[in-house]
């Protein structure tokens, strides 16, 4: 029962890093029907910039709590903006330009993008780990192992509450503005008829752009909470998370922002327990069966809305 | 002299589009008035959806100008302009044959969408409004109050949170309109409107279109084959045939027009020959 409490504790923590990469496939894809294969290398790209303030602003283990916690917030935020560009950048090189063009060539320039993105980084930073040393320690003791010390030590850190509570606040403001604002409604009718949007005044092109600049910028928080969290990256770690977090958005029903968050859980959840009980190598394997057989069973993901054929 | 060339709300000069070899509007010219309920009629396949597309910025001209004269005296070229910004700046709103209502959102959210950049220039795109500053507040609530005055007018304000796609067919029509209405146009494109309308409804319809003309400033071009809506409610009717005007006028002139009746009609064989004479052909 403890190894379950601390696997699902584990399951949790990597599935709201999921999470908050997959809102950005299942946005892209709502509004123009397309996946942006760039968006694992924001979220690489986004965990880059992190780990360069990080050390720009000499934040290390040592610092008070207070400054740290101010300092992280201030790294958040500038990692945010300038991931944010990128992903501006990305849709108005790799996007704009081919809007209108037949359906398979925006795919063939996004992966064009990832590829791009990833020689960047790697050119320019390095092919080697970049290691972070740990900036939180400690955490709650859940159990403590039983008298015995046969049982296991549950251990609950600080940094796991960390990612877990803004994944929470950050989903929560998010599904806000999707719903409530100016904003998010146009976003919504760009989504339902692009062309009827734009008749209406509204301006396609850069609600778009808006929609590139939200995925990227929640993607780069994703990049922050994975640095800290395993507290090494290099430049290829934006390839299998943007793969995991995709096959959460699909599992999830994609074009649904409810459902990129649970499935982006699943995933989590399906890769700590799998290794957690069975074994560490076929994780991504199991991930990825599971997809396959909930898709034979509901085409549409988890929470996604049956497409209605366009008369 | 006609009223509606005195001071057209868009002048329509030498409108011709051409798809690769098919010319489907040659030389087209003609004066929408300001005010004025003005038709397009023709056979099918005559040019009129086509002559809505080039205004609304679907497709571009291949030669001629589309002049957009705002009451605010600001001309807009509309042939120069991106399709987001006609509706925007040069004040142009459009309704299309089939209905594209956005379906999954509500009736009120459709008629939000159609004030997105009023609410968006006063939420100083979006932070503004997040921070709840007043200015956002307010310009929410008059759109909101925009959108409840066309709900009473089209008799919906009850069902204002219903999903726009479990309306009637006419009653979609006439929120259609409504949403068109509140992007606050000053001139208003109808491809249409009473297409698959039963009588009852067609006669609201007419309704809602006088009751635009009256208390908005707003001029209104419609496509439209019912006959009997077209001769009772427009001022000004423009004949259409194979991307030709054949008849300019009033609704009166145009239904005795041996040009229209030729066209809507065709004419026995024997007739053809007088009616060729009678047309200069």
């Amino acid at each position: 029962m403890d190894y379950f409490l601390q696997q699902l504790i584990n399951g949790v923590t990597l599935g709201s890093i999921y999470g908050l990469i997959a809102i950005g496939y299942t946005m892209v894809y709502g509004i123009i029907g397309m996946i942006n294969f760039a968006h694992g290398d924001i979220f690489m790209v986004g965990s880059f910039i992190a780990l360069i303030l990080i050390v720009a602003l000499g934040i290390t283990a040592a610092t008070p709590v207070l400054l740290l916690i101010l300092a992280l917030a201030l790294v958040l935020v500038v990692a945010m903006a300038l991931t944010a560009v990128w992903g501006w950048t990305v849709e108005r090189i790799a996007y704009r330009p081919l809007r209108g063009s037949f359906r398979l060539a925006p795919l063939i320039t996004a992966i064009g993008a990832s590829i791009a993105l990833q020689n960047f980084v790697q050119v320019s930073q390095g092919a080697k780990n970049k290691p972070l040393q740990p900036l939180f320690s400690g955490g709650f003791q859940l159990t403590d192992g039983g008298a015995d010390g046969s049982g296991i030590v549950v251990n609950l850190s600080y940094i796991q509450i960390l990612i877990v509570v803004t994944t929470v606040i950050l989903m929560g403001s998010f599904t806000y503005l999707i719903n409530n604002t100016n904003l998010g409604r146009s976003q919504r009718a760009c989504e339902q008829d692009r062309k009827m949007a734009s008749l209406l005044g509204v301006n396609v092109d850069r609600t778009i752009s808006l929609t590139f600049v939200m995925g990227a910028s929640l993607a780069s928080v994703a990049g922050l909470m994975f640095l800290l969290y395993y507290g090494v990256i290099d430049f290829y770690i934006g390839f299998l998370a943007g793969v995991k977090a995709f096959t959460a958005a699909v599992l999830g029903g994609i074009g649904s922002l409810p459902g990129a968050m649970l499935g982006g859980l699943l995933i989590g959840l399906i890769e700590t327990f799998w290794s957690g009980y069975f074994s560490v190598e076929y994780k991504d394997v199991a991930a990825f069966s599971i997809l396959a057989i909930v898709l034979i069973f509901m085409p549409e993901g988890l929470l996604g809305q049956p497409e209605v054929e366009k008369v | 002299m006609n009223t509606w060339d005195n001071n057209p709300v868009l002048k329509v000069e030498h409108l011709t589009m051409r798809f690769g070899g098919l010319t489907a509007i040659n030389d087209l010219s003609f004066n929408v008035g300001r005010g004025d309920i003005t038709a397009l009629i023709g056979p099918n396949g005559a040019g009129k959806t086509t002559v809505f597309n080039c205004i609304t910025g679907f497709y571009k001209p291949t030669e001629g100008r589309l002049v957009m004269n705002r009451s605010s005296d600001e001309k807009h070229l509309l042939e120069r302009m991106s399709d987001f910004k006609i509706t925007a700046d040069a004040k142009v709103a459009r309704t299309f044959q089939n209905i594209r209502l956005f379906g999954g959102m509500t009736i009120l959210e459709n008629l939000m969408v159609a004030q997105h950049n009023r609410l968006m220039i006063a939420s100083n795109w979006t932070i503004g409004g997040l921070l709840g500053l007043g200015g956002y507040r307010k310009s929410n609530l008059d759109a909101i109050e925009t959108a409840r005055y066309w709900l009473e007018r089209i008799e919906l304000i009850d069902r204002a949170d219903a999903p726009a796609a479990d309306l009637s067919y006419g009653d979609q029509r006439r929120l259609e309109i409504a949403r068109a209405m509140c992007t606050g146009p000053e001139l208003l494109c109808l491809d249409e409107p009473a297409a698959g309308l039963n009588p009852k409804e067609s006669l609201e319809l007419n309704n809602l279109l006088q009751y635009i003309r009256k208390e908005h400033d707003t001029s209104v071009v419609l496509i439209e084959h019912d006959m009997s809506v077209v001769m009772e409610i427009s001022d000004h009717v423009v004949v259409l045939d194979y991307g030709v005007k054949i008849s300019d006028g009033t609704p009166e002139f145009v239904k005795n027009d041996p040009h229209v009746i030729a066209a809507y009609l065709g004419v026995e064989d024997g007739e053809v020959e007088l009616v060729e004479e009678e047309v200069g052909l």
